[in-house]
């Protein structure tokens, strides 16, 4: 390799795909995540439930281990959608603090420095920037969310024969109530980061938006008796849509349980859809004000 | 072979306001230089050639290509933007490897072609160090590399030595003068320093105001044999310029006060020097100081500053 040579010379090699040319920027972004040791313990720990719901799914089913830990019965609990219900409201929670913890650092060192023009002077659109920011999120969330969900699943369709056809409709629900919270996370993290230089006040302004609007929705309910501004408690709504898809409206449920609802203060499901949506399309707009070659000054 | 720039009736409107107004033109030369007061639109054409600001009428082509199909076109061309623009927690190697994959380098092409650009802008040294730290200076050129890493056939350099001290700038100038003479691609340097334009460029485009005021080949210029002349003068009056007018040479005058003037003059190719000194002698006019001069990038900057409307030299 000749790069002692001061001299000039065209490239005439080949160049990759368009299409997945978007790929370049998890590859760096998650490489120099990963340069933080912090980050990495953080996301091995956010393995640790799984590996624990993964033993108590073998546990109820192996006689033997049972037997070794001398439990004399297992229960059903681990049958039921209130434990995949409990995992992905486990998991979605570790999910907000890893989006807290990475997205502040995604759009905003490319701001600061003026470095956006450099990307979209080249063969690559404002589209494929978010979408290659946004892959290092949706990458790292789904390994802490639906892949141990459906991994949980498969064990436990594994083991009892039958369950899994069963209860189908569980591992969809995983599938689709994660890729809703990612979707909305990432989303989030993205504007944030997009409009705030600083992280600690990025990450604050995410957690802002989650708590505040959580004691926002919550006051509301309380003073008002009626449940409408709970739209702004983006984890209860997500929370109706995880309810929604893990059909657990019929009974008085575990969910219901966690978020101490009673009769008649829950919004309708369309509303916690709709509220996501307009979440997510509040931040796509941000991005969309934001991410331009050239700021123009009106 | 197409032109590299073609501007055809381009209109660029920002925030209300037209920032280019109907520039037309064709752009052939292997470096072109962009002049013009702050203001006169030379960042806004750029931005328009890479697809930033959409033209509001008209249309403007690089290598024949229209720029609304930006995303080929953006394969060949190389831009170093004005201001800041780097990542600065990254190593100046890995940025520039970094941007050249995105410009379509499979990754160890891009890394081979990174160290190569740093070593040929001569931060070699320096190609491990995270570019929040690297100076101005050494930003400047971190910028040129990642504009020539994927070897474009286009380079726009937005004010490339701004900021610089005098050797950073002699290094900069001698760099674009090495990647002009190599050939391989074309350049387009904005600039309002004059000498910056004067030492790099064959072909200079001056915008004032959103228009093309000049627009003219600089070596053809400097070919051209006009006889220009510069005067510093004691006790030289507007009856001396007159009288040199009246030789049918072109004259602009200058007072510093205390009698002591610049006289500028461009003689036709029949009048002799002495006619000048002749005039001088009937004026009672002395001449403490004579250069001759060809009609340099500051003349023809300055005829077309003060120019209303028309452009100097080519259509």
């Amino acid at each position: 390799m000749a790069v002692h040579k001061r001299a000039y010379r065209p490239y005439e090699g080949p160049l990759t795909s368009e299409r997945w040319r978007f790929l370049v920027l998890p590859r760096y972004g998650l490489l120099e995540l990963f340069e933080s040791r912090l980050l990495t313990v953080f996301t091995v720990l956010c393995f640790v439930p799984f590996l624990i719901e993964a033993s108590a799914i073998y546990i109820a089913y192996s006689p033997a281990a049972r037997a070794l830990l001398d439990i004399s019965s297992a229960g059903d609990f681990v049958r039921k959608p209130d434990f995949f219900f409990a995992t992905l409201t486990l998991q979605g929670g570790l999910a907000f603090l890893l989006t807290a913890w990475v997205a502040p650092v995604l759009v905003s060192p490319d701001l600061v420095n003026g470095a956006l023009p450099l990307y979209l002077s080249r063969p690559f659109t404002r589209a494929e920037y978010v979408l290659g920011k946004a892959t290092v999120l949706l990458t790292l969330l789904s390994a802490i969310t639906w892949l141990p969900g459906l991994v949980l699943f498969a064990l436990e369709a594994g083991l009892a024969d039958g369950w899994g056809a069963q209860n189908i409709r569980i591992a969809a629900a995983v599938f689709a109530g994660s890729a809703v919270w990612i979707l909305v996370l990432t989303l989030l993290g993205l504007a944030l980061s997009a409009w705030i230089r600083w992280r600690i006040v990025a990450t604050g302004a995410l957690a802002g938006v989650f708590f505040m609007g959580a004691a926002f929705g919550e006051m509301w309910r309380e003073v008002l008796h009626e449940p409408w501004g709970r739209l702004a408690n983006l984890y209860y709504l997500v929370g109706l849509v995880w309810r929604s898809l893990f059909g657990m409206f019929a009974r008085r449920s575990m969910a219901q349980e966690m978020f101490n609802d009673g009769p008649g203060r829950d919004l309708p499901t369309w509303a916690a859809w709709a509220g996501l949506a307009a979440a997510a399309g509040l931040s796509m707009w941000l991005l969309d004000r934001r991410l331009r070659g050239r700021e123009v000054v009106s | 072979m197409p032109p590299v720039i073609e501007l055809d009736r381009l209109v660029v409107r920002l925030g209300g306001r037209t920032i280019l107004d109907g520039l037309t033109g064709t752009l052939s030369g292997r470096a072109i230089g962009l002049l013009g007061p702050n203001g006169a639109g030379k960042s806004t054409l750029i931005n328009a050639l890479l697809g930033f600001h959409p033209a509001a009428s008209g249309a403007v082509r690089v290598f024949g290509a229209d720029v609304r199909e930006a995303k080929a076109l953006r394969r060949l061309i190389g831009y170093m933007p004005e201001n800041d623009a780097f990542i600065s927690h990254m190593t100046g190697v890995r940025f520039v490897r970094y941007m050249a994959e995105l410009a379509g380098l499979p990754s160890e092409a891009a890394l081979e072609r990174a160290h190569e650009a740093f070593f040929y802008v001569g931060l070699g040294e320096a190609r491990y160090r995270k570019l929040g730290t690297y100076s101005l200076g050494m930003k400047q050129l971190a910028k040129l590399a990642q504009a020539i890493a994927h070897g474009p056939r286009l380079l726009l350099l937005d004010e490339p030595t701004n900021g610089l001290d005098p050797p950073a700038r002699q290094r900069m100038i001698r760099l674009i003068r090495e990647i002009r003479d190599a050939g391989q691609m074309h350049i387009l340097i904005s600039s309002h320093l004059l000498r910056d334009v004067e030492e790099t460029c064959e072909e200079v485009v001056i915008l004032k105001q959103g228009r093309i005021a000049a627009h003219c080949d600089l070596e053809s210029e400097r070919r051209s044999n006009r006889k220009f002349v510069e005067l510093e003068t004691v006790g030289a009056a507007t009856s001396f310029t007159d009288a040199v007018q009246g030789l049918g040479a072109e004259c602009a005058f200058y007072p510093n006060g205390h009698g002591i003037a610049r006289v500028k003059v461009v003689l036709p190719d029949e009048v002799e020097m002495r006619a000048l000194f002749r005039l001088a002698a009937e004026h009672d006019v002395q001449i403490r100081r004579m250069n001759y001069r060809r009609d340099s990038l500051e003349d023809i900057f300055l005829a077309a500053m003060k120019e209303e409307g028309g452009v100097r030299g080519r259509p």
